[in-house]
């Protein structure tokens, strides 16, 4: 009982920081339909430039750990984000309107320039960093077994759920979050009523890329090593869990996130930690036979 | 165009400024190990960034300048950025020096374009223009084949470019196998190395372990990844788009880490090692043949030369390369090909003509596998040693890429392709890292200026009212 819940905590831990990066893919797939590839290496851009944020703090003599980490959050969300901009103008953008593989092949390509740009420029070593925060509680002890919880873990649930109820209120009740569900239900007519379509679906890109900043401090924070591969994998399970939750919905990318990341925790805690990846993807297949859009997802309504 | 100027020069500001928010951070702080404790610390190259700023305002406003029709001025900003570039100025470091010259070569093309496609278009129009046009689009197959088949006999055939034109071949054939999954039925498949893996691991396993020769796996070894093909298929094929490509993404990774992690089958990491290379009529192609067999230069009374077996190699691969596009070719007029691209453009409209689109689908993705099967036991046998770092993801990207950058469906434009990512890279392999970033950022742009691909026309595999005369339409 004590090992479950210890799992049951890091799994929560993990499942909420690819819930984050998650709900970057639903949200661009919503809107324009693509999978960005490039998302996973938007988020490896945040923990490189959060890496270094922290060790600005510490050249700076910053050594109060909640400033510090308010400061790098703030940072990293800044910068990250003018890479979600940037991408999507370049490389989205021109194509949008064209055929459907056209943007896949594009995300791919600009995925491998980002990956390799990183290497070149910070080299390819991992780099240790950001262990601002440590130490912890203890919740209860049974069997002689501690159940810990770590000050990090709290701080990464917290900032993970503060976030997405920001998120849903800004979906929900904003604007901007009007203009977006208007261009995912039908762009021309968003356009024909006057919502700027090119602005809005920037700003899906920015704020996407600007949650995968804060999942990359969390992951720098919690890990506290990072190289510029990290992005692949990350990305593709939490591609996982946007289509394991119902790709385009919101509630659907964090229930996701958290499924992947508890199947990750305790297959890898019960069974061999070898097969762990193997296990998410197999549930990945088994639910999507069974239900074809995902857990939450609507199902497509076919026109002719 | 005075009056332009003032908002050029923002435009070029702007994208200067945000150029230095992307780089700020990841280039202008470059982390460096300090010893051996867990720390590190700055080596700030703001001098480099400042180069690179300055070069990429010049270069936006080159484009702009470009964009609005002052040719001569763009292309007089692109030849100084060159001449910067390569005079012996000391710029803080090497790479700044390409970096100068490529962003003014880039410029100069990019002036000079509207009036070159305008040359050449111009040039079609004529009558000798027509006829080049025609026979480039009757004989360009032809061509090339013709090309591919006496390339060994040339003096340029060396081992570098026999190596590189084995590995070209085998991105061909696996483009065109793909060709069959993406192209022609329109399924998304970014796990198609899994197949390739099924292949290279067929032959690998039964060669080493049970001592059968290449000719007799490679049909297993084709029906193991059909097998698997289908296997996958089954299930999930009933998935729609993207839904699809993702499952089969995951497939490609499950297949990857059940070899790196059944140590007892696939000795894991490790690779399996030493595999016998293919044989011509039971003879090797090695100086000394082992007890019981002979060599190939035995056998035919020449001389040993190591360059033999990469020939060899290469017409085996060119021979199953030309019976994927052969056999392809073929399906194309057959019921279930013409399902195949039947169900790529609507599949509403063909499960109400009775087409079964599971059943149809299948026999795509399974064929499909067994390309990629046979190409798995031929790299396998060509390189004699294999481990799963060979079949990751990132090949799946190239190989889908190579059939999309082509123009989907066009088997020339895949040969294209194939030489353009596979084998330009491969003769800068000098330039080491900057290749991969080169490679990523030539497939953004090479998208964004051609998105339907290098080969954007298509003849219909079949019209419902024939055309009756040549350049009517």
């Amino acid at each position: 009982m004590a090992y479950f819940s210890q799992q049951l905590i890091n799994a929560i831990t993990l499942g909420a920081i690819y819930g984050l990066i998650a709900i970057g893919y639903t949200m661009v797939y919503g809107i324009i339909g693509m999978i960005n590839f490039a998302h996973g290496e938007v988020f490896m851009i945040g923990a490189f430039i959060s890496l270094i944020g922290f060790m600005i703090c510490s050249l700076l003599g910053i050594g109060s750990a909640p400033v510090a980490i308010v400061l790098v959050l703030l940072l990293a969300m800044a910068f990250t984000t003018v890479y979600g901009w940037a991408v999507e103008r370049t490389a989205y953008r021109p194509l949008r309107g064209s055929f459907r593989l056209a943007p896949l092949i594009s995300a791919i390509g600009v995925s491998i320039a980002l990956q390799n740009y990183v290497q070149l420029v910070q080299g390819a070593r991992p780099k240790p960093g950001g262990q601002v925060v440590s130490g912890g509680f203890t919740v209860f002890s049974a069997d002689g077994f501690d159940v810990r919880v770590s000050w990090l873990q709290i701080i990464i649930v917290v900032v993970t759920v503060v976030l997405m109820a920001g998120f849903t209120w800004l979906i929900a009740s904003t604007s901007l979050g009007r203009q977006q569900r208007a261009c995912e239900q039908d762009m021309k007519m968003a356009a024909l009523l006057g919502v700027d379509v090119d602005r809005t679906i920037s700003l899906t890109f920015v704020v996407g890329a600007a949650l995968a900043a804060v999942a990359g401090m969390l992951f720098l924070m919690y890990y506290g090593i990072i190289d510029f591969f990290i992005g692949f994998l990350a990305g593709i399970k939490a591609f996982t869990a946007a289509v394991l939750g119902g790709i385009g919905s919101l509630p659907g990318a964090m229930l996701g996130g958290l499924l992947i990341g508890l199947i990750e925790v305790f297959w890898a805690a019960y069974f061999s930690s070898e097969y762990k990846d193997v296990a998410a993807f197999s549930i990945l297949v088994l639910v999507l036979i069974f239900r074809p859009t995902g857990l939450l997802g609507k199902p497509e309504i076919e026109k002719v | 165009m005075g009056l332009r100027l003032p908002t050029m020069l923002k435009d070029a500001g702007l994208t200067a400024l945000v150029a230095a928010a992307l780089g700020i951070f990841i280039v202008g702080f470059h982390t460096v190990d300090v010893g051996s404790r867990t720390g590190l610390s700055f080596d700030y190259q703001f001098g480099d960034l400042g180069v690179a700023l300055v070069v990429i305002f010049f270069g936006r406003l080159g484009l702009s300048l470009a964009a609005e029709g002052l040719r001569w001025p763009a292309i007089a900003l692109g030849a100084a950025m060159i001449a910067v570039g390569a005079s012996p100025l000391r710029l803080p470091s090497s790479f700044l020096h390409w970096f100068v010259v490529l962003g003014g070569v880039l410029l100069v093309i990019r002036a000079a374009w509207p009036s070159a496609t305008h040359a050449i278009s111009s040039f079609a129009k004529t009558p000798t223009g027509r006829v080049v046009d025609h026979l480039g689009n009757q004989w360009a197959g032809w061509l090339l084949l013709t090309l591919a088949v006496v390339l060994p006999f040339t003096p340029m055939a060396d081992q570098k470019t026999m190596d590189l034109g084995v590995l070209i071949l085998t991105y061909v054939m696996l483009g065109w196998g793909l060709n069959i999954v993406v192209g022609l039925a329109g399924l998304l498949d970014l796990g198609y190395v899994a197949f390739y893996a099924v292949g290279a691991y067929s032959y690998a396993l039964l060669s080493t372990q049970h001592g059968l020769g290449f000719w007799a796996v490679l049909p297993l070894a084709g029906m193991m990844a059909a097998s698997f093909g289908v296997l996958l298929g089954f299930p999930v094929l009933r998935l729609r788009g993207d839904y699809l490509a993702i499952v089969t993404l995951g497939f490609g990774e499950i297949i990857r880490l059940v070899i790196l992690n059944w140590v007892d089958l696939t000795s894991g990491p490790a690779g399996i090692g030493s595999i016998p290379g293919p044989t011509l009529f039971g003879a090797v192609f090695a100086e000394t043949a082992p007890t019981g067999k002979q060599t190939v230069a035995e056998m035919l009374g020449i001389p040993f030369n190591s360059n033999h077996r990469l020939i060899y190699l290469y017409y085996i691969i060119l021979v199953l390369a030309l019976i994927t596009n052969l056999f392809t070719q073929r399906m194309r007029r057959l019921p279930v090909g013409r399902a195949w691209e039947a169900l790529r453009e609507d599949e509403t409209a063909c499960k109400a003509l009775g087409i079964n689109p599971t059943n149809t689908k299948l026999t795509a993705f399974a064929i499909g596998a067994m390309f990629a099967g046979f190409a798995g036991s031929f790299f396998a046998a060509k390189q004699r040693f294999i481990s799963p770092e060979s079949f990751t993801f990132i090949e799946s990207a190239i190989i889908l890429a190579i059939v999309v950058l082509g123009g989907m469906g066009s088997q020339v434009g895949v040969v294209l392709a194939a030489v353009l990512l596979i084998g330009l890279p491969e003769w800068f392999r000098e330039l080491g890292n900057y290749r991969m970033l080169a490679f990523g950022l030539a497939m953004v742009m090479i998208m964004v200026f051609r998105p339907r691909g290098l080969i954007a026309h298509r003849e219909p595999s079949i019209r419902l009212h024939p055309v009756k005369a040549r350049g009517s339409g």
